[in-house]
């Protein structure tokens, strides 16, 4: 029988160590797991990195994460997503890394990394600052830059709807990152608000498979 | 000389969509586009977080917290709008999907050479979003941009000074004073405010500027 329900949120994260790669859904704070996220920080993991479109909203989530010193460096797209206060201070004060990276770029790459792929070309970033040193390649004609996959050790995810197989439904834009990161993921776990009975999700719209899913976790009323 | 209005700005780059294109407004002013789309033309607005079809703010009581536009602020889907997942998202986009991509920008070059990710300002992480990929994807990308900075500056420059978004990329500008086409034979101004020439445009204009053969005034309603 498979069933990738766990009881508590510290069941949902327990393993995750000092020094993994997680990778964070969401988009702002519109489909981030911030309840698995804080999780981390009952769990005594420092010097992670943390991959995420963005760098913490306000004081909860990533952000909060970053305010306890648990994170050494931020893999992502827009740093000064709304109400970014909690990194831009630890950023100015030089105790955290930044790799920026393109948006289609690092969704790209995770995706990469879930699906096997040793990197990709691109023109996106092609003759700016941030493709200096990166391989390049004239394809078609244009300018590309070679970018690797990312793989993970954990992707914590948000969903809506879940069964025991850890198949998801997400809502609306809250979907986001969270698909490919499934994907990507040694360990893939999603918070959801609502679990239900197998069978029960229609097949022709269920957005992640199981497959992807390691652990699911039911939080009724997150933030 | 009365330059437009930001929003009559936005109103001006509102009328050049063509009946049935598939658009991405950048955030801050190229999102005011979205209110002023021509009746009766079917425009469909696309977000990089996995939107098509997306509408104006919620009415009050409306607002759905799952359901936000790439800048973080409430929206709203249209009959016939769709969600996918990020990495859909920016397939659209590099993948030539998109009609067109109305940027904001610190500086356009000649030569079409787009700025608007980072001004340098130490006192802020940089942060880039999805701005290279849709600089690089879309058929046809157009920058709205006030003419000069507050100091008086071209913004429209030989070649720019800040950090390149992406080479060649721009191939049609709006500003408050006029409206120019970057073109393999130089910036062709297509409009201009009434009460300016061609001489007190170029003043403001790095970049040697021609006249279009079907020049116009640029006039825009008090929106």
């Amino acid at each position: 029988m498979i069933d990738k329900r766990v009881p508590s949120l510290v069941a949902a994260v327990a393993g995750i160590e000092s020094g993994m790669t997680v990778l964070c859904a969401g988009f702002g704070n519109v489909g981030e797991p911030i309840e698995l996220i804080e999780a981390l920080v009952g769990l005594g993991a420092r010097e992670l990195t943390i991959v995420s479109n963005n760098a913490g909203t306000g004081e909860r989530g990533i952000a909060l994460l970053i305010r306890e010193g648990r994170v050494k460096k931020v893999i992502c797209s827009y740093p000064r997503s709304s109400d970014p206060h909690v990194f831009e201070a630890v950023y100015r004060a030089g105790r955290i890394e930044l790799e920026l990276v393109p948006q289609g770029t690092l969704s790209e790459r995770i995706r990469a990394g879930g699906a096997g792929i040793g990197g990709f070309f691109t023109r996106v970033s092609a003759g700016t600052r941030v493709g200096e040193g990166k391989e390049s390649r004239m394809i078609d004609g244009a300018l590309h830059v070679l970018e690797p996959p990312i793989k993970a050790d954990v992707a914590l995810l948000r969903a809506e709807r879940g069964d025991r197989w850890g198949n998801l439904v997400y809502r609306k834009s809250a979907r986001n990152f969270n698909p490919v990161m499934a994907m990507a993921g040694k360990l893939t776990v999603a918070q959801v608000h609502e679990v239900v009975e197998l069978g029960t999700l229609d097949p022709e719209a269920i957005h992640t498979p199981g497959i992807f899913v390691d652990r699911i976790v039911r939080v009724e009323q997150p933030a | 000389m009365t330059p437009l209005t930001r929003r009559q700005m936005a109103w001006r780059a509102a009328q050049d969509i063509a009946d049935g294109a598939y658009v991405n407004l950048g955030i801050g002013l190229p999102t005011l586009v979205s209110d002023y789309l021509p009746a009766g033309r079917e425009i469909v607005v696309h977000s990089e977080n996995g939107i098509l079809g997306m509408g104006p703010a919620p009415a009050k009581g409306e607002e759905d917290k799952d359901l936000i536009n790439a800048g973080k602020g409430l929206t709203t889907l249209l009959p016939g709008g769709a969600f996918f997942h990020h990495n859909d998202a920016f397939v659209m986009i590099r993948g030539g999907h998109l009609d067109l991509s109305i940027m904001g920008a610190f500086e356009v070059s000649a030569a079409g050479d787009l700025a608007n990710w980072t001004t340098d300002d130490p006192l802020f992480a940089p942060g880039v979003g999805g701005a290279m990929d849709l600089a690089v994807g879309a058929k046809e990308v157009r920058a709205l941009m006030e003419h000069t900075t507050k100091d008086g500056a071209p913004r429209l420059r030989k070649s720019c000074a800040y950090p390149l978004t992406a080479p060649r990329c721009v191939k049609r500008v709006y500003t408050n004073l006029a409206v120019i086409d970057i073109t393999a034979d130089g910036c062709v101004v297509r409009e201009m405010v009434e009460g300016l020439d061609l001489a007190a445009l170029q003043k403001l204009t790095e970049p040697p500027l021609t006249l279009a053969n079907d020049f116009s005034p640029l006039r825009a309603p008090n929106v």
